[in-house]
Parts: C-alpha cells; sequence; structure tokens
C-alpha cells in the first residue's frame, strides 16, 4: 500500500510502498524478491534511517515468545513495542536493562539504533543485554547471531540503522525491580559548570540526566537541572504507593491533536517555558519518589507531542563529545545562544564507555536539541557539524536527517569496517534507507 | 475459565481477536491450516495474558475431517468464531474454475461444514456462541468481486438461517460484516481511512457484541447505511454502474 511515511521529527516526509507480514516464511519471501527495501518499527526515530522508497513494516510481527520470570529473560518479535514488554515485565517484578527516552519503540528499532537511557555510564546500551537474535540477511538465511556468534554480523546490527538485514527475533536480559517507583533527586544548578561538576559528583547513581536552558547568557549560561534517580526498594514506598508497588494507576493521556502553526514556537515562547520549567523547582534540591513513566518517559504522557513543532517538521540534533572536550560543548551552546534558536527539549547526559562498532555511544558528554525546521536551519547545522567534527565528537544516525556524508565518514572511526560487513550481509543494496543513500554507506 | 475456539486463526482479524479475549482470561484455542505457524501466536497469549492456548490443525476444504477435529479438542469451546476466508481475484476466477471453487470453498463451503458440525453440538448442549466473520460483499453483487460476493452472501443467509433455528436451544449466532479492515487480504489495495477498521477495532466490537448478544454487527457504522442505500439502488440502475 502507497503510504505518507515520516519519522518522529516529520522530516522528511516520502510516498513509500509499505507491506508487512507476521511470518518468518513471508517476511524470507519479501526479503528474496525485492530490492532497495528497509525494515521499519513504529517511525519513532527522528530523521530518515527508518525511510525508503519501500518499507517493511514490523509492526504486526509482534508476539512474545517467551518470558522467564526466574532469570528474567524475554524473547521476542522485532516488532512488539517496549510499552507492551512493560506491560508484561513491570507486575512481574522486571524492567528493561536499557530504555531510550520513549516507550514507543519496537525492539527491533532497540537493537538497529543500539539505543542508550540515563543509565549509559553504568549498564551500558541496549546491545549490551542481548543474549541472541535471528537476523535475515540478503540472501534470505536466518543467522542467529550473538556477541560470541557470528559477532561481525552481531556487532554491525547494533546500531546498524537495519542496513545488516531484517531483525525478527531479539532475547534479551531483564533488570530485578522491587517495586515500579523509582527514588529521584532533582538538582538545580546556576550554570554548565556546576552541572559537569554535578554529574561527576552524583555518577554512582544509576540514572542520570540534566534539562539544559540553553538561552542563558552571561553567569547563568548552562543554568539546568540535573535528575538522578534508583528504583525504590519496598522500605522506600509511602503507605500507599506500599500496597501494590508493582502496580501504576492508570493515567488519562493528553494529546496534541493537529500540527500547531510554526510561529508558536520562537525565541520568546521558549524562553518562557524554560522559566517556568526552571522555576517550578523553588528548592535547590527535591527529593521525591514518583512512578517509573514520568520519570523515564515524561514526554510521552503528551501524545503527539512532535505536532508542536508544525508540519515542516524539527530535526532533532543529538551529538556526543569525547569527556576531555568539553570546551566543545560551551562552544557549541553559546553558538546557539548567539544564534538565539534555543529549543524546548536540551538534553545532557555523559556516556560510559562504549566497545561497540558503529553505536552511537562513546565516553563523553552527549547533548541533544530540538530545532523546528526553518530557513537557514540546514547551513547552522552544517556549523555545529563542523564544531562536533573539531571536538572528535559524532552525532547520532538515529536522530539524523540531513549531516553531508563527509561528516559521517569522519566521525565514526569504524565506518569502513561496518560497511565492509554490511556488504557481506546485504549485497546489491536489497536493504537501503534515504539516511544510507544520503551517507552514502552502502 | 471459558474458551473461545479460532477458526483461521492465522489471520490478522483472528489474532486481534484471541488477543481481546485472552485479554479477558478466555483460554484460547487456535486453529489453522499451517499449525507451525500458529506456535509464536500461542506463545504471546501464554506469556500476555497467562492463559492457555493451544494449535490444532484445521483445513477448512477438508471437509471428512471436520467432526473428527472438533471431537479431538481438548474442551468444547464456549465460543466458536469462523475466521477464514479468502478474496481470491475476481478476473482469474471468471477464466479459471479452480480459483471460483477455491473462493466458494474457504468463503461458503468450508465454513459451512465445520459450523454444521459446532451448532448440532451447542445445539445439543443447550449453550455456545457461533461467531461467523462474513463481509459487506455479500450484501449486493458487484462486477469487481461478486464471486466472493455470492460466497459470502451464501455465508450470511446460512448464519441468520441458523441464528432462526438454534434461539430456542438459547445458542446465540452472530453475524459480522467488518467492511474494510486493514489486513494482509486487503494490503495491496488503497482504503479509505474513515471506512477502514483496525484488525483491532474489530476485535473489540466482536468482543463487546458477543457479551451484548448482537445479531448483527456491522464495525463501523456508516457501513451499515452504505449498504442499505446499496441494496436500494433499483436494479436498472445498479446494473449500469461500474461498482
Amino acid at each position: 500500500m502507497q503510504k505518507r511515511l515520516a519519522n518522529w521529527g516529520n522530516y522528511p516526509a516520502i510516498i513509500s510502498e509499505e507491506s508487512a507480514y507476521t511470518q518468518e516464511e513471508q517476511l524470507r519471501s519479501f526479503v528474496v524478491a525485492h530490492h532497495g527495501f528497509i525494515a521499519r518499527g513504529n517511525g519513532r526515530c527522528y530523521g530518515d534511517a527508518s525511510l525508503g522508497k519501500h518499507s517493511l513494516s514490523m509492526l504486526k510481527y509482534d508476539k512474545i515468545l517467551s518470558f522467564d520470570t526466574v532469570a528474567g529473560v524475554l524473547e521476542t518479535q522485532a516488532g512488539v513495542t517496549l510499552d507492551q514488554i512493560l506491560d508484561i515485565i513491570v507486575p512481574k517484578g522486571w524492567f528493561l536493562p536499557v530504555t531510550p527516552g520513549t516507550k514507543f519503540i519496537t525492539v527491533g528499532g532497540a537493537v538497529a539504533s543500539d539505543v542508550h537511557g540515563k543509565n549509559h555510564h553504568m549498564e551500558g546500551a541496549f546491545s549490551g543485554h542481548i543474549t541472541e537474535m535471528d537476523v535475515i540477511t540478503g540472501d534470505g538465511a536466518t543467522i542467529t547471531c550473538s556477541p560470541s556468534l557470528h559477532t561481525d554480523l552481531y556487532w554491525a546490527t547494533c546500531g546498524g540503522m537495519g542496513l545488516t538485514g531484517v531483525i525478527t527475533r531479539v532475547k534479551f536480559g531483564l533488570k530485578k525491580i522491587e517495586t515500579a517507583y523509582i527514588k529521584q533527586k532533582q538538582i538545580k544548578a546556576r550554570n554548565l559548570e556546576e552541572v559537569i561538576r554535578l554529574f561527576d559528583e552524583y555518577k554512582h547513581y544509576t540514572y542520570s540526566m540534566a534539562w539544559i536552558d540553553c538561552l542563558q547568557k552571561g553567569d547563568s549560561f548552562g543554568r539546568s537541572i540535573l535528575i538522578v534517580g534508583e528504583h525504590a526498594t519496598k522500605a522506600e514506598l509511602n503507605p500507599k504507593q506500599g500496597q501494590a508497588p508493582l502496580q501504576l494507576p492508570a493515567k488519562p493521556r493528553l494529546t496534541v491533536p493537529f500540527n500547531l502553526p510554526s510561529f508558536i514556537l520562537n525565541t520568546f515562547t521558549v524562553k518562557a517555558f524554560n522559566w517556568l520549567y526552571y522555576g517550578k523547582n523553588f528548592k535547590k534540591e527535591i527529593n521525591n519518589v514518583v512512578p517509573y513513566e514520568p520519570f523515564f518517559y515524561p514526554l510521552d504522557a503528551i501524545l503527539h507531542w512532535n505536532r508542536g513543532y508544525g508540519k515542516a517538521g524539527f530535526i532533532q540534533y543529538q551529538f556526543v563529545l569525547p569527556l576531555e572536550q568539553k570546551e566543545g560543548l560551551v562552544a557549541i551552546l553559546r553558538r546557539i545562544s548567539e544564534k538565539g534558536w534555543g529549543s524546548f527539549l536540551a538534553v545532557l547526559k555523559v556516556f560510559g564507555q562504549q566497545d561497540s562498532l558503529i553505536s552511537f555511544p562513546m565516553e563523553g558528554y552527549t547533548l541533544a536539541l530540538d530545532f523546528p525546521v526553518r530557513k537557514g536551519l540546514f547551513a547552522f547545522l552544517d556549523e555545529l557539524d563542523e564544531i562536533v567534527l573539531q571536538y572528535g565528537g559524532r552525532l547520532y544516525l538515529s536522530k539524523d536527517a540531513r549531516m553531508k556524508q563527509e561528516v559521517f565518514w569522519k566521525s565514526y572511526p569504524n565506518a569502513r569496517r561496518f560497511a565492509e560487513i554490511v556488504n557481506t550481509y546485504n549485497p546489491g543494496k536489497r536493504f537501503e534507507s534515504l539516511q544510507s543513500e544520503r551517507l552514502h554507506i552502502i | 475459565m471459558p474458551t473461545v475456539l479460532l477458526l483461521g486463526a492465522g489471520s490478522d482479524m483472528a489474532v486481534a481477536i484471541a488477543r481481546r479475549f485472552a485479554a479477558t482470561q478466555y483460554n484460547v484455542q487456535l486453529a489453522g491450516r499451517q499449525p507451525a505457524a500458529l506456535q509464536p501466536l500461542q506463545q504471546d497469549l501464554q506469556v500476555r495474558y497467562g492463559i492457555t492456548a493451544t494449535v490444532h490443525a484445521f483445513d477448512a476444504t477438508a471437509y471428512d475431517t471436520h467432526a473428527a477435529f472438533y471431537a479431538a479438542l481438548p474442551v468444547q469451546p464456549d465460543i466458536t468464531v469462523c475466521a477464514f476466508g479468502y478474496l481470491g481475484d475476481q478476473e482469474q476466477a471468471q477464466e479459471n474454475w479452480a480459483e471460483t471453487a477455491r473462493i466458494l470453498d474457504a468463503n461458503f463451503t468450508g465454513a459451512v461444514s465445520i459450523l454444521n458440525v459446532v451448532a448440532n453440538a451447542y445445539e445439543a448442549g443447550k449453550a455456545g456462541t457461533i461467531v461467523g466473520i462474513s463481509s459487506v460483499a455479500g450484501e449486493r453483487g458487484r462486477q469487481s468481486n461478486y464471486i466472493y460476493g455470492s460466497a459470502k452472501a451464501g455465508f450470511t443467509a446460512y448464519l441468520s438461517g441458523l441464528r432462526n433455528r438454534l434461539f430456542r436451544s438459547g445458542v446465540h449466532v452472530m453475524s459480522v460484516l467488518p467492511g474494510f479492515v486493514n489486513t494482509a487480504m486487503t494490503q495491496h489495495l488503497t482504503l479509505p481511512p474513515l471506512l477502514t477498521a483496525q484488525p483491532e477495532l474489530v476485535a473489540n466490537a466482536v468482543f463487546k457484541a458477543v457479551q451484548r448478544k448482537k445479531n448483527v454487527l456491522f464495525v463501523k457504522w456508516p457501513w451499515k447505511y452504505i449498504m442499505l442505500i446499496i441494496k436500494l439502488i433499483p436494479e436498472f440502475i445498479f446494473k449500469k454502474l461500474r461498482l
């Protein structure tokens, strides 16, 4: 079926022929009969990584195959969303080992993006928790790979943007929890220097991230709120929460019903939002116990928040810089503040080490920013790319919709090795996305 | 725990119906031509909903196996949903009897054969619910799909007769006319979004209508009126239309 497809940033949009199957044999026949298509999950990556002229929707491939409630191991088909998984595992006392800021992604997407979470500095990325997975490669064969089996395929598939084949089955380890609550601490930081110092001071916390107001200048440049947390134990809950520690009350959901006109988001409104957000914490430090949902997925509570950026869509610009290059962070934030193009969302996080082949994280600082698509934006982002390159950093492929191919090839040290492996399993460009064409990966 | 039997359990609509019932703690019996292909669904239902799901080989066109198939089920299901069907290719069917026969068998003869067995068992036990997934295509024959449509028309008439017969035994028979549904069967078609249901919507409607003992279910309400209008068009005009 012909469909208009766009990912979460609503940029770019493409008319795509979409196919979907529920059985492995059907998937296999599709793979061997087609060229130039890309497998796609729930469309929650931001850019063009899962867009192609022909797309293979995995959303119907959504069966949960097994759940070992004693060892905490889950085995699912690739199209199951984290949202569905949480509903099953949390009441049984288990949690996702790693989760990004939205639960509306599929397991296949989590692997293809090798997602990271607030716990990256402690527990690594998603790829570190997979025990095995199946990939249908270009010749139609299903190959089971793992950190010890067909390792080249395994490491090129984790973070590989679907270019090695169609991920069909993933088995991964879960994390034991006592309650469905998080004991969180929010600390206000006056400026960038302070928040970086706080990150270091609180690095023993499993979860951490900071929200930055990037429109501030002078002494308050980089003013932020650091949020750290741990899974709460039963003893830490209040009596009401303690009655059913693993159950959460159902909440009504808000949605943005249509695209807002883009003039609503300007420097003034972003400033006002940031002022309110920063100002709502009256105290320097707040400690409380909250349900896991608002802690991990604050934006999921507003369905379709992406529509707030208007029809033209937005770009989420996420980069990482090595730990010793924090001046790079200052340089980039300064450029944004000079330009006056702040974003609602500016999230800072410190990554731990990553030894994978092509995944995004590396030990250092990562910052994610939203910019509505408008005249001059791409030229401005090209300037930011230069700074990222200069400081030895790189951009997150799952959020990228516009970087130039040189930026990719210069910033990912294993790009060539990755492309070689992709060519082995994906001869003749069977799997191809707008992104892989743009970056000339294959 | 009550049990629901799904005949043609591999279809997108059947998967959604299975989940809807399992979510309310029904045990599920999955029957289809390729039992191995139903295993992931069986596992999924058990893990997600903590119910018992079983898989059974069933071929709608192997009529002489139907009585044995039903007798061999581990428990007699409280609800039987007949969800199999085959859209086929109208033009091919006009030229080729094998395709026509396939369409008629999958949508009519096979359904009648198995539901005769189920109906007799339910009548004897004076309890049970039969749900037949028919189609709005059976409401009036159109040149674009009248072979499929006539098989579904036959099925709709069969269900209505069955409802009439079984009423006295306290057995509920429901005909479902889903209209366009976004499934594998319609993957190659471009469907009007307002008239197209997702399988989950069909499943939810079926579940609720079973509780309310509804007789005929149109999943999206405009279909009831669209089909009413289509049925009211006089034949001398209708035959000139390209539908």
